[in-house]
């Protein structure tokens, strides 16, 4: 008789949670928690991805799709508390934006099955060591690289082109040494000057590194992260083209910014979503590439026009009829 | 006898209440942001001691915080002031993080002291350049310290992106600058199911052996002699020079100290963002505030540390419930720095008036008692 | 070679200048016996304020104006935070510095909101000087900030060792007793200097905002203000010496720079690191000409006490 009240109970009980889940899933919006790094204003890698939840949100409504925000959150420790903290809150997925957040985000990851993670940039979803609830995405930021370097190789005259990074790891380093990869197979005796900045945030010294560049000879500019808003700035001022990647930098420079890589995360985000609906909370990777759209070349014309006017002008071209 | 007890404790009051207002024109900025002061605070204080979760984070943000004031407090008794917080914790973890990896197949126990030792070592050494170019050389401390920041976090790049990173991130070909995770025997034990982890009670533990050895050893006596006054010290035989770069060299020992922990008690591996802020979460800095906010004495850091954990974890929690621009937590915890810091100065003449008053008061006690005689 | 050169020493000046603006300040505040470790946000406030001057009005004379008042003010509060409450002026320093660098981040957020430019201060040639080749290339086709910042050098030195001010300021930070009962008046001397510091730590912002950079960015002069802090050292409160030491610093990094981009196969890190070694190293080897610093600094005055 005991047993089964006792089974009663728990059918009753799981018919609610049942019943719940599944109301609940229609009835109430979305709800997503991103960690960044730098700030949403950044014009690079934390607005890429504040950009993503804004064009979300306009696609599906505010009913539907809500989200907050930790930003500047450089300091892992924190960003581990903030991960923990919005996914107790019951968030349904917590994106941890940043390569740094990871080994935060396997350890707190396990203590909430029923909440799913996202993290990147990298293709680790843990799934080795059991981990179910975790996805990861990254940009192929080395396709967008290369098409930049091909362009840039093409319109350079002096043949020789500078590049400009934080540090030499992660996504810059995939972003540079494509672009170089660029450079080289259209222009085999290209030089390519590479200078690090040795962090995310010295907008002087990324100045300096533009100019040194451009007295070595440089004609045409790249880099990246967001320390790179002073060599633009340098580009602009001593009219040399530059190729920007992360977000649109068009608006910093628009004589000289011919083409910028754009990440947009929705490519990622939006099957991560859909599959979090469905029930499956993690394990797979989405990889931002040009094939998926997830990358895109957004090519201002007006600097190129400018460019090639300026330059017959100066005979620098000569028209071969 | 009555005035004299509240002046007494109206003078603990004081860095309180400074306290109190900085925290006020903080809800004047809030308020300006469109957010209901009373909401932002009330999440504050949550996110610092509203769980139990919450009030271990706040004790493991509290933990590095206490070994570098620990570490300010031997400078500056000593006269010195040492800025180099950040390059020697990075120095103390790198040092213990390279140890880990070098001996995976330890047990346990032993390779968590070899860390500690090197830790201990790395920060000291990091800081005793410091210390010896004072000494010997004249280069001022907080030149150095300054520079030695810088360097520390190059080399630490240069070592995460190379020869320590972790050999899945080439083969993954992500590149994050990290190493592989350590060994789990070299875990610090942790307060399941907190964060909270052992190295808490070790800085405890510290902060009573820093006590004891500023005002209970000779070496103490002396470091403190010299911070009061160096010339007199001279003339009494001391060995300035000496006894400078060993407070520095115990300084940046305590310190990196406290890096190594961080590795072994919370990250379980080495990374780095560019920056030592990071992996540091400017504890290099903010240990400087906690010391002071603890009246330079290793005892009193304990609970300021506390409260300035309290005080940062509170304020990323209150940025997560009403969304304000980070920044604003910067600017309020710079304000509360100010306001404490400039109404020390009150305090203390608030402490001199009273013992003013005591004395007259005896005084007029003694003449009394000589009287009825 | 010579271009090379040229462009070097070029970026070593432009590099130097919010450093000299900013040591020069703090030299002349320690050398009347205030230490303030603050630069750094008083740095940052400037630039935020002359580049949303600049941004609203386009008026780059308006901006500096601005960026000037807004240092001063923030001398003010830090003169009043040491000299009047006689706090502990090393950890007063990180206050304010903690406190400018969230404070221009959060108004640049709330009223700017993304990066952007303006068009700052543009490279002005001196008639005659500026056809000297080589050294006209160098230092006499910059900005104007460029050029006020090594006009300092002079003015300071002259005002600090030949004005009856300059003893007065010396005076105070060495024997602060022997001053007040000379009638000196320590409070307002101290005042000043430390006023006078941090309008020009707002130049120094200024000159990265509206001249060097012409943008603003959270945590625009990441950490320049502790450098500057750390040359007053290095020059032994002594303009001329601050002055070599900001260019010594500067041309290592810009010649750091040069060794990078000509792809001398170094890691970054370690070219990173010359500027920092350099300047540790050339200081230790320059230890005999030690000179102590003003016996009163960090050391708030009381009288008779």
């Amino acid at each position: 008789m005991m047993k089964c009240k006792k089974n009663i109970i728990i059918i009753v009980m799981i018919s609610i949670l049942v019943f719940s889940l599944g109301f609940g899933a229609n009835a109430k919006a979305f709800r997503v928690a991103v960690i960044m790094p730098s700030s949403i204003n950044d014009l690079a890698f934390s607005q890429s991805m504040y950009d993503a939840m804004v064009a979300i949100q306009e696609e599906m409504g505010k009913e539907e799709f809500q989200f907050v925000y930790s930003e500047s959150m450089f300091v892992v420790a924190d960003a581990a508390a903030a991960i923990r903290d919005y996914a107790s809150e019951g968030y349904d997925l917590v994106i941890a934006h940043g390569s740094q957040y990871g080994s935060s985000l396997v350890e707190i990851a396990p203590d909430f099955p029923n909440t799913s993670f996202a993290w990147g940039t990298t293709v680790n979803t843990f799934s080795d060591q059991g981990i179910t609830n975790i996805f990861a995405y990254e940009a192929r930021s080395e396709e967008g690289g290369y098409v930049s370097g091909v362009l840039a190789a093409k319109l350079s005259q002096t043949g020789i082109i500078g590049v400009i990074g934080p540090i030499e790891t992660g996504d810059a380093k995939l972003y540079v040494e494509g672009f170089k990869a660029g450079v080289l197979a259209t222009k085999p005796d290209a030089q390519v000057n590479i200078s690090w900045i040795g962090s995310f945030s010295d907008v002087a010294l990324a100045s300096e590194a533009a100019q040194t560049h451009i007295n070595v000879g440089a004609d045409v500019l790249t880099g990246t992260a967001q320390m790179v808003v002073g060599a633009i700035g340098v580009a602009r001022q001593r009219g040399v083209l530059w190729f920007g990647t992360q977000a649109d930098q068009t608006s910093l420079a628009p004589e000289v910014v011919v083409a910028n890589q754009v990440y947009d995360w929705t490519v990622a985000l939006k099957p991560m979503i859909q599959l979090v609906r469905e029930g499956t909370r993690g394990g797979s990777a989405y990889v931002l590439t040009l094939a998926n759209g997830g990358l895109k070349i957004v090519v201002n014309q007006e600097a190129l026009v400018r460019k090639t006017i300026q330059d017959i002008i100066e005979g620098k071209i000569d028209i071969e009829l | 006898m009555k005035y004299r007890d509240i002046r007494e404790i109206s003078m603990n009051f004081i860095p309180i209440a400074a306290f109190l207002l900085a925290l006020l024109i903080g809800a004047i900025m809030i308020a300006f942001l469109g957010v209901n002061p009373l909401v932002a605070y009330h999440a504050l204080l949550n996110g610092a001691f509203g769980s139990i979760n919450a009030l271990a984070d706040t004790v493991v943000k509290a933990t590095p915080l206490l070994f570098v004031g620990l570490g300010i407090c031997i400078a500056f008794r000593a006269g010195v002031l040492n800025i180099g917080g950040e390059g020697q914790l990075v120095v103390g973890a790198l040092s213990a993080t390279i140890i880990c990896l070098v001996f995976p197949n330890l047990t346990g126990w032993i390779l968590i002291l070899i860390a500690l030792f090197f830790g201990f070592l790395g920060g000291a050494i990091w800081a005793g350049i410091a210390g010896f170019l004072k000494a010997y050389f004249n280069v001022n401390e907080i030149l150095s310290t300054i520079m030695l920041n810088y360097i520390a976090v190059y080399g630490m790049n240069y070592l995460l992106r190379g020869p320590i990173m972790d050999p899945l991130q080439v083969k993954l070909g992500s590149f994050i600058p990290q190493t592989a995770r350590l060994s789990q025997a070299v875990d610090l034990p942790r307060f399941i199911p907190t964060r909270l982890h052992l190295g808490t009670i070790i800085a405890i533990f510290f902060a009573i052996l820093v006590y004891i050895f500023l005002w209970r050893t000779t070496i103490g006596f002396r470091i403190r002699m010299i911070g009061q006054n160096i010339q007199a010290s001279r003339a009494s035989g001391i060995n300035v020079q000496k006894y400078m770069v060993l407070a520095f060299f115990l300084s940046g020992a305590l310190v990196g100290l406290g890096g190594a922990i961080e590795v072994i008690g919370v990250h379980h591996r080495m990374f780095t963002d560019g920056s030592a802020t990071g992996f540091t979460g400017s504890a290099g800095f903010n240990g400087i505030v906690a010391a002071l906010f603890g009246q330079l004495h290793p005892i009193g850091t304990i609970p300021a540390s506390l409260l300035l954990g309290a005080l940062l974890t509170g304020a990323n929690k209150m940025q997560r419930v009403v969304q304000v621009p980070s920044a604003l937590i910067g600017a309020l915890n710079g304000l509360i720095v100010i306001f404490v810091v400039g109404s020390e100065y009150l305090r203390r003449r608030q402490t001199r008036r009273v013992e003013r008053i005591m004395k007259v008061e005896h005084n007029s006690k003694n003449k009394n008692k000589k009287e009825d005689k | 070679m010579e271009a090379i050169i040229i462009g070097v020493l070029k970026s070593a000046i432009r590099l130097a200048t919010p450093y000299l603006y900013a040591s020069i300040g703090e030299t002349i505040g320690q050398l009347s016996g205030v230490l303030n470790l603050g630069v750094d946000g008083v740095m940052l406030m400037g630039a935020f304020s002359a580049f949303f001057t600049v941004l609203k009005t386009g008026n780059l004379g308006l901006g500096l104006l601005v960026a000037i008042v807004v240092g001063g003010i923030f001398g003010l509060l830090i003169a009043f935070v040491n000299v009047t409450l006689k706090a502990q002026q090393g950890i007063s320093g990180i206050g304010f510095y903690i406190f400018g660098l969230g404070l221009s981040s959060l108004l640049f957020r709330t009223m700017i909101g993304t990066v952007q430019t303006v068009s700052g201060f543009s490279p002005l040639s001196i008639p005659l000087l500026s056809n000297i080749p080589i050294v006209g290339e160098i230092f006499f086709r910059q900005n104007i900030l460029v050029y006020g910042a090594f006009a300092l050098v002079p003015i300071s030195w002259f005002i600090l060792n030949k004005t009856p001010l300059g003893l007065s300021i010396r005076a105070v930070g060495q024997h602060p007793e022997a001053a007040d009962s000379l009638g000196v008046n320590i409070v307002r001397i101290r005042y000043l200097t430390v006023i006078f510091g941090g309008m020009l730590s707002g130049i120094a912002g200024a000159s990265l905002s509206i001249a060097l950079l012409n943008v603003f960015q959270q945590n625009l002069t990441n950490g320049m203000g502790f450098i500057a802090v750390a040359l007053v050292y290095f020059g032994a409160w002594r303009p001329l010496s601050v002055l070599s030491g900001a260019l010594l610093f500067s041309t290592v990094n810009a010649i750091q720079i040069w060794i990078q981009v000509k792809g001398i196969n170094i890691p970054s890190d370690f070219t990173l690191m010359l500027p920092y070694i350099v300047t540790i190293v050339v200081l230790a080897a320059m230890a005999k000409r030690y000179v102590r610093p003003p016996k009163a600094l960090n050391k708030p005055f009381e009288r008779g006490e």
